[in-house]
């Protein structure tokens, strides 16, 4: 008889620290359903099946303000925060096509390769910047220090929001982020933050774009809002705002996430760490590895829009689905002692980025902020060591990741040249 | 062992199946002696971007070299036509009179360009093939000195990739075809249409329904016009000829194997069968020149012209030659293929012959973005995309598992269910009707 | 003729890449990997150059590692030459 609260014990924080025991017991049913309703899939053949399957949907649940029933997982999905963010903006992520396909073609088009080249040598500055802050210190607190700062100055960048509203836009990032989280601690006051806050940063958004288009820079936001061949914007500032604040908030927390628990499992790995000092041509390796081994965000949510036949079992028209990435990296069917972390794996075809067409779009800039980060902190970082292990982690079921990261050191070695 | 590392495993034919092949061997642990024959001089090389980038002249026709994924350690014959096999003797004849003995055997041969007849003016100048690299060569030094109007004779998916090549070249185009639209063989007329448009919005002459008897030339020798079936004449200085392929099985003809224009027969394991009718042991084929039975579409023999079958077919015969014959893995493989032409990503599963529907599952025919099926029979054989290419795989696992059609029915971008004829046109003579062939 | 087995890997000789275009899906990761070497046209159109020059070889298996579906084959350094 399947565990048909499993899902459960995934939610709850104190299996935050190492869920992969969990996710091992759900695979063993690769299409699991929870006594609420919602099917949990686990393994990587059933994830790459249904990532390609148009009868997901991630069209967000119908609005619905009933009151909280108990269970986790059923108010989280009816969650009314989560309602109103769905009704009144519809940021791509959360949308079907053929809606999903022009928005995003409409971003993919100004999140050029030129762009996103240009903010390397941004973040190699920003990296040396913060590293050099810690100089004198025997302790670098990893997330306050680099991982929290470095994506919301890269993500504000190239947005084109000013350096000055960044640490405003941090808050706001953060707060929205908890929105995705069917965590129990979102309490009435933490709700009302997130109403708060996105009310804010709508508020912000629009003014913003309006400057933009009064002075428009080479920044995204203004090509963004910039008139069209036929004198309209691409976008309808509805769209626009949504798509700006999901460009901020998804490509924050979650580049947070990739970069500390990058270093932790390098902490772990000593190996790793000292042969990606040594050799900083590894990164690629090791980041592709890091995504299939800790990655950012651990699974995600959609709705069946009619009946699938999958792996034995029939998922009803109507029902959630979660989708558990991090579950389907470590199968063993599909991967080679999957609990081992080994950059040198023959081929890594994870889903740290998730798949199909709802693939991660910040993924290059993640991609790059983490390398750039990682051999930095491996290079300069003298004689690092894990201070408690395992760290203290966010609430975040999903977009997981350690709140602090304590990293002793024996100083901070210079800038390699 | 000592004779298999005295004699070995020959793979005749050194393209994409014949290399993936040979990586297979090694790979799945064979250490004996290997040796690749090929006729032509060339490294293994890629096939797809000749008929495009390369008659653009974005890409050189000899950078497409093929990568060799695992030390081969092999004996190359490059530019050594096999002209003969003795199965027997068990060895292979070149057309230089050398003998080679094999152990194993892989028939990698390919296929060849069907050529326009000489007696119809073919030997023309300026009459062109599009196959191999050279071809590619000879056509693209000859687009760039900028002929007045290219003829594309044959509007399958070679023929269509040349046209949208050569307008973006900027080079007036006239493209005809027996059939009422383009890739009507490969996609039938309905989803062919939207081809038709693109052709017409992109100023290339099409004439469907149209057949041409032969080529004039000029008193130097080169073609000057094509003479068509209804009286009509099209001024042409440049020809291309793309009426698909035959199989290279010229040189098997005395070898007692099942094998023809349309290939060599293999049983469901690509071992190639005898003219008996029973399997070799020893004799193996993939690629372009195999014929075998696919147990999808009722055990039918097709042979499968598309560069994912050589690799998958490729590594296949290789992974049962080195089994014993208790062990040998069937061949289910699923066909695909892709183009890419007038901006469009096309990309196909499954075989859509015989398809008596076909209906669009995703987006729609109007934006020229969308995902159809083909079904026969209430059953969903095939699937084609057009800048769609993100759903393709469900429906490939829908037609892999044998899925009622539709196959997935509920989904999002679907609009009205509306299932019409796909215009198929009526099958070749006999042993050309089981090619799956570009176009 | 041409009947011989060696190892080379010369300078000059450039970097041999495929891509399985039956795989690929137009994720467009080797574009921002390596740009010089690969594109996305219009939608989902994937065009690359075959035969890069080994100074991008970095760039390249950049590109190799950050395909979501694995469809990008380059040859190893001490390629095999017929």
């Amino acid at each position: 008889m399947a565990d048909d609260t499993l899902f459960s014990e995934v939610l709850d924080p104190a299996n935050r620290a190492d869920p992969y025991p969990i996710y091992a017991r759900l695979r063993e049913n690769p299409v699991s359903p929870q006594r609420d309703g919602s099917i949990v899939v686990s393994t990587h053949a059933a994830i790459r099946s249904l990532i390609f399957d148009p009868r997901l949907s991630s069209e967000d649940l119908p609005p619905s303000h009933r009151p909280r029933t108990g269970n986790l997982l059923k108010d989280w999905l009816l969650n009314p925060i989560k309602d109103r963010i769905a009704t009144a903006h519809r940021p791509l992520i959360f949308r079907d096509p053929p809606d999903h396909d022009i928005l995003r073609s409409v971003v993919m088009r100004e999140f050029t390769v030129a762009r996103v080249q240009a903010l390397k040598q941004r973040v190699v500055r920003d990296v040396d910047t913060l590293i050099d802050a810690c100089r004198g210190r025997d302790e670098v607190c990893l997330v306050e220090d680099l991982s929290y700062p470095l994506p919301v100055a890269v993500i504000c960048d190239m947005l084109g929001v000013p350096e000055a509203d960044e640490p405003q836009f941090q808050i706001w990032a953060t707060q929205l982020a908890t929105a995705l989280e069917p965590d129990a601690r979102h309490d009435q006051a933490s709700r009302h933050r997130t109403v708060a806050a996105f009310d804010a940063i709508s508020g912000y958004m629009r003014a913003l774009i309006r400057e933009k288009r009064r002075h428009p820079a080479s920044d995204m936001l203004s090509a963004l809002a910039a008139p069209g061949p036929r004198g309209q914007a691409v976008m309808g500032d509805f769209d626009l705002i949504s798509t700006a604040i999901l460009l901020l908030v998804a490509g924050h927390e979650t580049t947070v996430n990739l970069i500390t628990n990058g270093m932790l499992t390098l902490l772990r790995h000593p190996l790793e760490l000292d042969r990606l000092r040594a050799d900083p041509e590894r990164a690629p390796r090791v980041i592709e590895e890091l995504l299939r081994y800790e990655p950012p965000v651990h699974f995600r949510t959609r709705k069946a829009l009619g009946a699938i036949e999958i792996a034995g079992h029939t998922i009803r028209k109507g029902a959630p689905v979660i989708l558990l990435f991090a579950a389907a990296n470590r199968d063993p069917v599909r991967f080679v002692d999957p609990d081992r972390f080994d950059p040198d794996r023959e081929d890594i075809q994870h889903f740290g980025f998730g798949g199909g067409l709802h693939y991660c779009m910040g993924a290059p800039l993640a991609r790059i902020e983490a390398e750039i980060a990682l051999v930095a902190l491996c290079r300069r970082l003298v004689a690092p060591r894990l201070m408690v292990d395992p760290p203290p982690y966010r609430p975040g079921a999903s977009l997981r990741g350690p709140e602090r990261l304590g990293i002793g050191i024996n100083g901070i070695a210079a800038h390699p040249t | 062992m000592s004779a298999a590392a005295d004699v070995g495993i020959v793979v005749v034919g050194a393209s994409l199946a014949g290399l993936r092949g040979a990586e297979a061997l090694r790979r799945n642990g064979y250490a004996g002696r290997l040796t690749l024959i090929g006729d032509e001089p060339h490294r293994p090389y890629d096939r797809p971007p000749l008929s495009k980038h390369v008659l653009s002249g974005e890409l050189a026709p000899d950078s497409t070299e093929l990568p060799l994924l695992v030390t081969l350690d092999a004996d190359w014959r490059l530019g050594h036509a096999a002209v003969g096999l003795d199965r027997v003797a068990r060895n292979i004849r070149l057309a230089d009179g050398a003998v080679l003995a094999y152990e194993k055997l892989l028939i990698a041969t390919g296929a060849q360009a069907r050529p326009w007849p000489a007696a119809s003016g073919g030997a023309l100048a300026n009459i062109f093939t599009l196959r191999g690299r050279d071809d590619a060569a000879r056509l693209r030094a000859a687009l760039a000195r900028g002929p007045r109007r290219v003829l594309i004779v044959g509007a399958g998916l070679i023929g269509c990739e040349a046209a949208s090549c050569c307008r973006a070249l900027g080079l007036p185009v006239t493209l005809v075809d027996p059939n009422p639209t383009p890739l009507a063989r490969s996609l039938g007329t309905w989803i062919g249409g939207v081809i038709a448009e693109c052709l017409k919005d992109s100023g290339v002459a099409f004439h469907p329904g149209a057949q041409v008897l032969r080529f004039e030339g000029d008193a130097s020798g080169r073609v000057v016009r094509a003479d068509l079936a209804d009286g009509r004449t099209i001024e042409a200085d440049l020809v291309i000829v793309a009426l698909g392929a035959t199989r290279a099985t010229d040189w098997l003809r005395d070898a007692g194997l099942m094998a023809d224009a349309g290939g060599v027969t293999c049983d469901g394991a690509c071992r190639a069968v005898a003219s008996d009718g029973t399997a070799t042991g020893d004799i193996y084929a993939a690629g372009d020149v195999a014929r075998w039975p696919i147990a999808l579409y009722g055990g039918r023999l097709f042979s499968v012209e598309h560069w994912g079958n050589a690799v998958a077919q490729g590594a296949h015969a290789a992974r049962n030659m080195l089994a014993p014959a208790d062990d040998q893995h069937s061949y289910d493989h699923l066909p695909a293929f892709w183009s890419s032409q007038f901006g469009i990503n096309i990309k196909a599963v499954g075989l859509s012959e015989g398809a008596d529907s076909v209906a669009i599952v995703q987006g729609s025919r109007a934006s020229r973005r969308f995902l159809a099926v083909y079904g026969r029979a209430g059953r969903s054989i095939a699937a084609v995309s057009f800048d769609q290419a993100r759903w393709l795989p469900a429906y490939a696992e829908a037609i892999m598992a044998g899925s009622p059609y539709p196959p997935i029915r509920e989904a999002s971008d679907q609009g009205l269910f509306v299932t019409t004829a796909p215009g198929f046109p009526p099958p070749r003579p006999a042993h050309r009707s089981d090619e799956a062939r570009h176009g | 003729m041409t009947h011989s087995t060696e190892t080379v890997s010369s300078r000059t000789t450039p970097l041999r890449v495929v891509v399985d275009l039956n795989r690929c899906q137009g994720y467009a990761q080797c574009c921002y990997a390596a740009p010089g070497a690969f594109e996305v046209r219009g939608h989902e159109i994937l065009f690359y150059d075959p035969a890069p020059p080994r100074a991008r070889r970095g760039e390249i298996e950049r590109a190799v590692q950050a395909c979501p579906v694995c469809a990008i084959s380059l040859q190893a350094d001490s390629g095999e030459t017929p």
